[in-house]
C-alpha cells in the first residue's frame, strides 16, 4: 500500500510539473488554430491530434490541467477557511450559535451539490469573459463547498471547547478571540488539513461536471470540464480514442488523490 | 413517536420556507433581474415600457414577492416559466414522473449491486475480492457524473444505468465498511462457531446492527440520485426535473429555479426525515 501511495504521489507531482511546463512543452498555446488541420489524428506535430477547430489537443490538455489543478486547491482553501470560520466559531461558542450554524449547514446540505452549483451559477451572468468564467466557477465551488466541512469542524470545535486544556486556559484568564485563536484553532489543524485535501478532488469533479454541462469555464480557455465536453460528439469509444486522454488523465489523477487521501478521510 | 414526526414536519417546513426565501433573495439580487429584454424593442412606446416595468414592480420588494409567491403556491399557482412560457406547476407535473422513474430505477439498481457486492465480500473474505471491489468503486468515484451520462448515450444504454453507476460506489464503500464492522463483532463469531446459518446471521444479528445506518444512507442516496439526474437527463435527453433545472440554468429562468430549489429541498428533507422515522420505528425498544 505504501508503494501505491508513493506511486500516486509521483503521478500527481509529475502531472502538476508537466502542466506548469505547458509554455515550453506546447509553445503554440491553447488557442492557436491550425486551420489546415482541423480534427487531425495524432502526429509528430500534434501528439493528441487537433480538435474540430484545429487547436492542438495536447496543448489544451496541458493548459487545462494547469487550470484545474491550480484552481481546485485555491477553491478548497476558500471553502476550508469559510468552514473554519463558521463551523469552528459555532462549535467554540456552542449553545444557540451551534444550533443556528447547524441549521444553516443542514439547509445547504439539503440541496444536492450539483443542483446547488448550477442554481447559483445561473444567478450570475453566463456571457462573461473566459477569465471571469474561470474565477466565477472556482469561486462558486469555494463559497458553496464549506457546509460539509463546517459540520465536521463544529463538532470537533465543540469537543475541544469542553476539553481540560481549554478549561485550564479559561481559568488562567484566556477568553474570547485569544482563547479561540491560540488554543482552539491550532488544535483543529488536523481536521482542517484533512478537509482541505478532501475538497480538492470533489472540486475537480464538480468543475468537470459543470464544464460538460456548459456552465463551467468558457471557451477558448481549456479546463478538464471543457475538454471532456468534446466527448459529447463521439459516436463510439473506438472512434478517435485519443479524445479520451483528458478523461484518462482525470481518472488517473483522482485515483492518485484517493490513494493519497486515505489517511485524511479517516481524520475527517 | 408522534412527537418526533411532528418535530420533523415542523423542521422540514421551516427549512423549506427559509430555503425558498434565500433562493428568492438570491434571485432578486442576481445581475440583470430588473431588466426585461422586451424593453429594448424599439417598436414599444413609452407607455408600453412603463406597463412592462409595472409588471415587475411587485418583484422589487423581496418579502412582498415571497409572500405573494407563497400565497400562490398554496393555491397551486407557481408562476410562469420565462423561458418555456408555460405554468411552472404544469411543467413540474409533466416532468416529475420521468425523474421519479429514472432516479428510482437507478437508485434501486445501484443499491442491489452495491449491497450484493458488499455482502458477498463480507462472507467471502478474500483479499483479491476486496481489491476488486475497492478498485471498481474507486474507478466509478473518479468519473464525473456527466461523463457517465455521456457514456450511456454513446453506448446506447438507458439513463438509469448511469444513475446506478453514479450512486453505486458511495453505497458500496459505506455498506462494505458497515457490514465489515458488524460481521467482526464477537457475538457474530460466536454464532458462526455454533453453526448458525449465514442467512440467519445476516437477518437476526447483522441487519439489526447495520440496519439503522443503512436506512440513513438510503435517505442520503435520494439526494445523490436527484443530483445525478441533472447531467443524466440533460445529456440523455430525458424530459425530467434534472433537464428542466439545466434548461432553467442555461436560460437564467429564475422563477423556475426558485420553484425547483424549493421542490428539491422538500424531497431531500422528506427522504432524510423518512429515513430517520424508519430508524426510530425499527430500533428495538429499551427498558
Amino acid at each position: 500500500m505504501k508503494a501505491a501511495r508513493v506511486l500516486a504521489c509521483v503521478i500527481v507531482v509529475a502531472v502538476c510539473a508537466l502542466s506548469l511546463c505547458a509554455n515550453w512543452l506546447a509553445p503554440g498555446g491553447y488557442a492557436k488554430q491550425f486551420r489546415e488541420a482541423p480534427g487531425a489524428p495524432p502526429s509528430r506535430e500534434h501528439l493528441l491530434g487537433t480538435d474540430e477547430v484545429g487547436r492542438d489537443r495536447f496543448a489544451r490538455v496541458l493548459y487545462g490541467t494547469r487550470i484545474s489543478l491550480l484552481l481546485a486547491p485555491a477553491a478548497a482553501l476558500v471553502s476550508t477557511a469559510l468552514a473554519a470560520l463558521v463551523g469552528g466559531l459555532a462549535g467554540y461558542l456552542g449553545g444557540i450559535w451551534l444550533k443556528v450554524a447547524r441549521a444553516f449547514t443542514d439547509l445547504f446540505l439539503s440541496l444536492p451539490w450539483l443542483f446547488l452549483l448550477i442554481t447559483v451559477r445561473a444567478l450570475l451572468p453566463l456571457n462573461v469573459s473566459p477569465l471571469s468564467s474561470v474565477l466565477i466557477t472556482f469561486l462558486i465551488l469555494g463559497l458553496l463547498g464549506w457546509a460539509a466541512s463546517a459540520r465536521v469542524l463544529s463538532t470537533s470545535a465543540n469537543t475541544l471547547r469542553n476539553s481540560d486544556f481549554v478549561l485550564q486556559a479559561r481559568a488562567s484568564g484566556a477568553h474570547g478571540p485569544r482563547l479561540f485563536l491560540i488554543h482552539v484553532l491550532p488544535n483543529l489543524k488536523p481536521v482542517l488539513y484533512a478537509q482541505f485535501w478532501i475538497s480538492i478532488p470533489v472540486f475537480i469533479l464538480s468543475e468537470a461536471n459543470l464544464g460538460v454541462l456548459g456552465l463551467g469555464v468558457a471557451e477558448p480557455l481549456p479546463s478538464w470540464g471543457s475538454l471532456l465536453r468534446e466527448l459529447e460528439g463521439m459516436l463510439s469509444f473506438r472512434e478517435e480514442p485519443w479524445r479520451l486522454v483528458p478523461l484518462g488523465l482525470l481518472i488517473v489523477v483522482l485515483t492518485s488523490f484517493q490513494l493519497l487521501l486515505e489517511k485524511e478521510e479517516v481524520t475527517a | 413517536m408522534l412527537g418526533r414526526i411532528a418535530r420533523h414536519i415542523a423542521s422540514i417546513a421551516a427549512l423549506v420556507l427559509i430555503g425558498g426565501l434565500l433562493s428568492a433573495t438570491l434571485v432578486r439580487m442576481a445581475p440583470g433581474f430588473d431588466s426585461d429584454e422586451r424593453e429594448l424593442d424599439p417598436s414599444l412606446n413609452a407607455e408600453s415600457v412603463h406597463a412592462l416595468r409595472a409588471e415587475h414592480a411587485g418583484e422589487n420588494n423581496i418579502l412582498a414577492f415571497y409572500s405573494a409567491y407563497l400565497r400562490g403556491a398554496m393555491h397551486g399557482e407557481l408562476g410562469v416559466s420565462h423561458s418555456l412560457g408555460q405554468p411552472v406547476s404544469r411543467l413540474l407535473g409533466e416532468r416529475w414522473p420521468v425523474t421519479v422513474r429514472v432516479a428510482g430505477i437507478g437508485l434501486l439498481l445501484g443499491w442491489v449491486a452495491a449491497a450484493l457486492l458488499a455482502f458477498v465480500g463480507c462472507l467471502w473474505q478474500r483479499p483479491l475480492y476486496h481489491i476488486f471491489g475497492g478498485a471498481l468503486s474507486g474507478a466509478f468515484l473518479c468519473i464525473p457524473a456527466a461523463v457517465l451520462a455521456l457514456a450511456s448515450v454513446i453506448l446506447n444504454a438507458p439513463g438509469y444505468l448511469a444513475i446506478a453507476f453514479i450512486v453505486f460506489p458511495k453505497i458500496y464503500r459505506y455498506s462494505r465498511n458497515l457490514l465489515g464492522k458488524s460481521y467482526a463483532l464477537p457475538h457474530i463469531t460466536a454464532a458462526r462457531a455454533r453453526g448458525v446459518g449465514e442467512m440467519r446471521i445476516l437477518i437476526c444479528h447483522v441487519l439489526p446492527i447495520a440496519g439503522p445506518q443503512l436506512i440513513a444512507l438510503a435517505g442520503i442516496t435520494v439526494s445523490l440520485a436527484l443530483g445525478a439526474s441533472i447531467p443524466v437527463e440533460s445529456l440523455c435527453g430525458l424530459p425530467g426535473i434534472g433537464q428542466l433545472a439545466w434548461q432553467a440554468a442555461l436560460s437564467r429562468d429564475l422563477p423556475l429555479l426558485v420553484n425547483l430549489t424549493v421542490l428539491v429541498t422538500l424531497v431531500t428533507l422528506l427522504a432524510n426525515s423518512g429515513a430517520d422515522v424508519m430508524i426510530c420505528m425499527t430500533r428495538p425498544r429499551q427498558g
